[in-house]
């Protein structure tokens, strides 16, 4: 990627560099074939995958690019009994039958590398600056956070991939949200992205890849920055992409799968060149001032429905269009909230800290601060889930586990648990939840179950005291 | 995968915005690990009362729109989760088409893959064949794929394409007129991608620096 001395070079923008570099064939009225340097495989949407290969007699194609875990089906209580649903334990079986007939490394319940797939892929030092992500989930776009083109994929998707190592995609259009200036105390990257979907929308960045820039995005941790690119899909964009520098290198380095020595400092090298070069253009470009945004709170059945914890719910009257009144009203409803009902006045039956978006070792550092030497409210179920189990043992290490079960939370073995409903860890209907999860859509964590979207702060804040509270009012 | 010339078939409104893949097919029906049986649980919290009966209020069960064959909905339809399920479930229950002003990319691409076709149509032409279809349960529409049409009998004729970007609507409507699916073209890309895995550094290949 070195520059050619007197040749004029057009400025490319990171996933402009990333695609050229990637392209297997490109024809003129066809989409790219692109190469994919790492396919990251769970229970829920490859065994249909696996199933097409074998009808048609397909192998895998590059089983040493291909990672599997189990998360969203696996029960979070004790990992030495069965589990006890039959349809449950056939999917978890087909797993393990489909990584030995083809080869494979799946990292398994048994396993202490096994996580949400989102969490693992970078934690083991898989995911590399620069490369081409794949996985059949949508949340794939964390792995942005390293400067990645991390692509969620359908189950057909994902048998393509399997066989060719290759994935069919048309250029995306592209989109930079760039976070100027500082973000207050208390506000924190999952706050961020809260504030950018509702103001972009949950179809806002639909076609796009979004690169979030600016010096707010800088600051940010590699946790933070993953939480920004995970709820890119909330805004409607497949991919979502940090540039990396020194915090990129400096989590990656050391970690298990990294590479190393000679190959390692080969790889800065190749790493440092892919930011987006001055002048090259985007498709759009949105600008947030970090010092406007505030700890925020979804009120609604999607993610853009937030306001800040200050705020109110909303009236539907004050919407534009008959369609969002609708939805608003019927939003209402399905939340059982009253137009004009301060946030701070609602009180959740459950508190969940966990999920890909907010369930690293820095988000539960965070969340014991808030609680520690406290008491969950009498009237809350509290759980914390860790994202891998090696979040959990790196948090039993610094004792945060029992922070949390000393003020009363549920302390869990690594998986989605309840963010997605799935699995045992489920909201019985009617029961509100502070979730520092990433959807609240109807019946999401439990069918009839009710979602705030929260910092895990925040929700660890609910939890202490039974109604959302303002974290900047929170004395440590 | 069935190529897709013309369907002509009844219209079920589904006059929501923002329709997530969750509401489509809920979560806890993901453990199943067969391609089929989607049909019967497409939209199943919101199709079926908590006893199993059908939920009279819900477009689905209202008489008139038994054997819907076109979906038309609000914009951003299948947003959330990318399970493929969500397609697999429409096209099962006799979805061959879906009517709205925008789709979700990940169940668009999901669309394609199986079958189904994204009609796009303006948010106005959409909300006139919503209401059409609210006022006249069982109406009918034609979707022709060939001439990259939408018209019903009552005079309501509008083009359509399948994608924004013109080169992906021609590329994918080809594949669907064809039934042609990705994986088999593909393969057909073999030498280049053994050239490409040929210049790719060695260190790409992960390795467990602590086995």
């Amino acid at each position: 990627m070195r520059l050619v001395e007197g040749a004029t070079v057009k400025p490319k923008t990171l996933f402009e560099k990333i695609w050229d570099a990637h392209v297997v064939r490109e024809e003129e009225g066809k989409p790219a074939l692109l190469y994919v340097d790492l396919h990251l495989v769970h229970e829920v949407t490859s065994a249909q995958a696996f199933e097409g290969l074998r009808l048609i007699g397909r192998g895998v194609r590059r089983p040493d690019l291909t990672i599997a875990t189990m998360d969203h089906n696996v029960p979070t209580t004790d990992r030495g009994l069965p589990i006890r649903d039959e349809i449950s334990r056939k999917q978890i079986e087909a797993l393990r039958a489909n990584a030995e007939e083809f080869g494979i490394r799946l990292y398994g319940m048994e396993s202490n590398r096994q996580g949400i797939v989102h969490v693992i892929g970078p934690e083991l030092g898989y995911t590399r600056p620069g490369t081409v992500i794949v996985c059949g989930d949508s949340h794939t776009s964390t792995q942005g956070a390293f400067g990645v083109f991390a692509m969620p994929i359908g189950t057909t998707q994902v048998e393509h991939v399997l066989a060719s190592q290759c994935l069919v995609q048309a250029r995306l259009k592209t989109m930079e949200i760039r976070v100027d200036g500082q973000l207050s105390p208390g506000v924190t990257a999952k706050d961020m992205i809260l504030g950018i979907i509702g103001r972009i929308g949950v179809d806002g960045a639909v076609g796009h890849v979004i690169e979030y820039t600016g010096e707010a995005i800088r600051a940010l941790s590699m946790e933070g920055r993953m939480t920004v690119c995970n709820m890119s899909i909330e805004a409607g964009a497949r991919v979502g992409m940090i540039a990396p520098d020194d915090t990129t290198f400096e989590y990656l380095r050391c970690r298990p799968f990294a590479p190393k020595d000679a190959d390692w400092d080969a790889a800065v090298e190749v790493w440092r060149a892919l930011p987006t070069d001055p002048g090259a253009a985007f498709d759009r470009t949105v600008v947030f001032d970090a010092a406007e945004l505030e700890p925020y709170v979804t009120w609604g059945t999607n993610p853009g429905m937030v306001v800040p914890v200050t705020g109110s719910v909303p009236d539907p009257a004050s919407f534009p269009s008959t369609a969002e009144r609708a939805a608003v009203e019927r939003a209402l409803e399905y939340m059982a909230l009253e137009p004009g009902t301060p946030i701070q006045e609602i009180r959740p039956d459950r508190v969940f800290i966990g999920s890909c978006t907010n369930a690293r070792i820095e988000d539960l550092r965070s969340a014991a601060e808030i609680v520690r030497g406290r008491k969950v409210n009498e009237n809350v179920r509290a759980m914390v889930v860790p994202g891998s189990t090696q979040v959990k043992l790196q948090a039993e290490q610094e004792g945060l586990d029992k922070t949390f079960v000393e003020a009363g939370f549920e302390w869990r073995e690594a998986g989605c648990s309840m963010c997605l409903g799935m699995n045992p860890d489920i909201l019985q209907p009617g029961e509100r939840c502070a979730s520092s999860s990433n959807r609240n859509f109807e019946g999401r964590q439990g069918k009839g179950g009710r979602t705030h979207l929260v910092s895990p702060q925040m929700a660890a804040a609910a939890a202490i005291a039974g109604h959302f509270v303002d974290i900047r009012d929170w004395q440590v | 995968m069935e190529p897709f010339k013309k369907v002509t078939g009844v219209v079920v409104p589904l006059d929501r915005v923002n329709v997530d893949t969750d509401s489509i097919v809920p979560a806890r029906f993901l453990k199943r690990i067969e391609r089929d049986g989607w049909g019967e649980l497409l939209f199943f919290d919101w199709r079926f009362l908590p006893d199993g009966s059908p939920n009279p209020d819900f477009v689905l069960n209202a008489p008139g729109y038994e054997d819907a064959k076109i979906l038309v909905a609000g914009r951003n339809f299948g947003s959330g989760s990318s399970r493929e399920h969500a397609v697999w479930a429409l096209r099962q229950y006799g979805i061959r088409a879906i009517i709205a002003p925008s789709l979700a990319d990940i169940f668009h691409k999901n669309c394609f893959e199986n079958g189904v076709v994204p009609v796009f149509l303006p948010e106005e032409r959409v909300r006139e064949l919503i209401r059409k279809a609210k006022e006249g349960p069982g109406c009918e529409l034609t979707v022709d794929l060939e001439r990259c049409e939408v018209w019903d009998e009552e005079g309501f004729r509008s083009p359509f394409v399948v994608h924004d970007d013109p080169e992906t609507h021609e590329f994918r409507r080809h594949c669907l007129l064809n039934g042609l699916d990705d994986i088999a073209m593909t393969l057909e890309a073999e030498e280049e991608i053994s050239a490409f895995e040929e210049r790719r550094p060695a260190w790409l290949t992960p390795v467990d620096g602590e086995a």
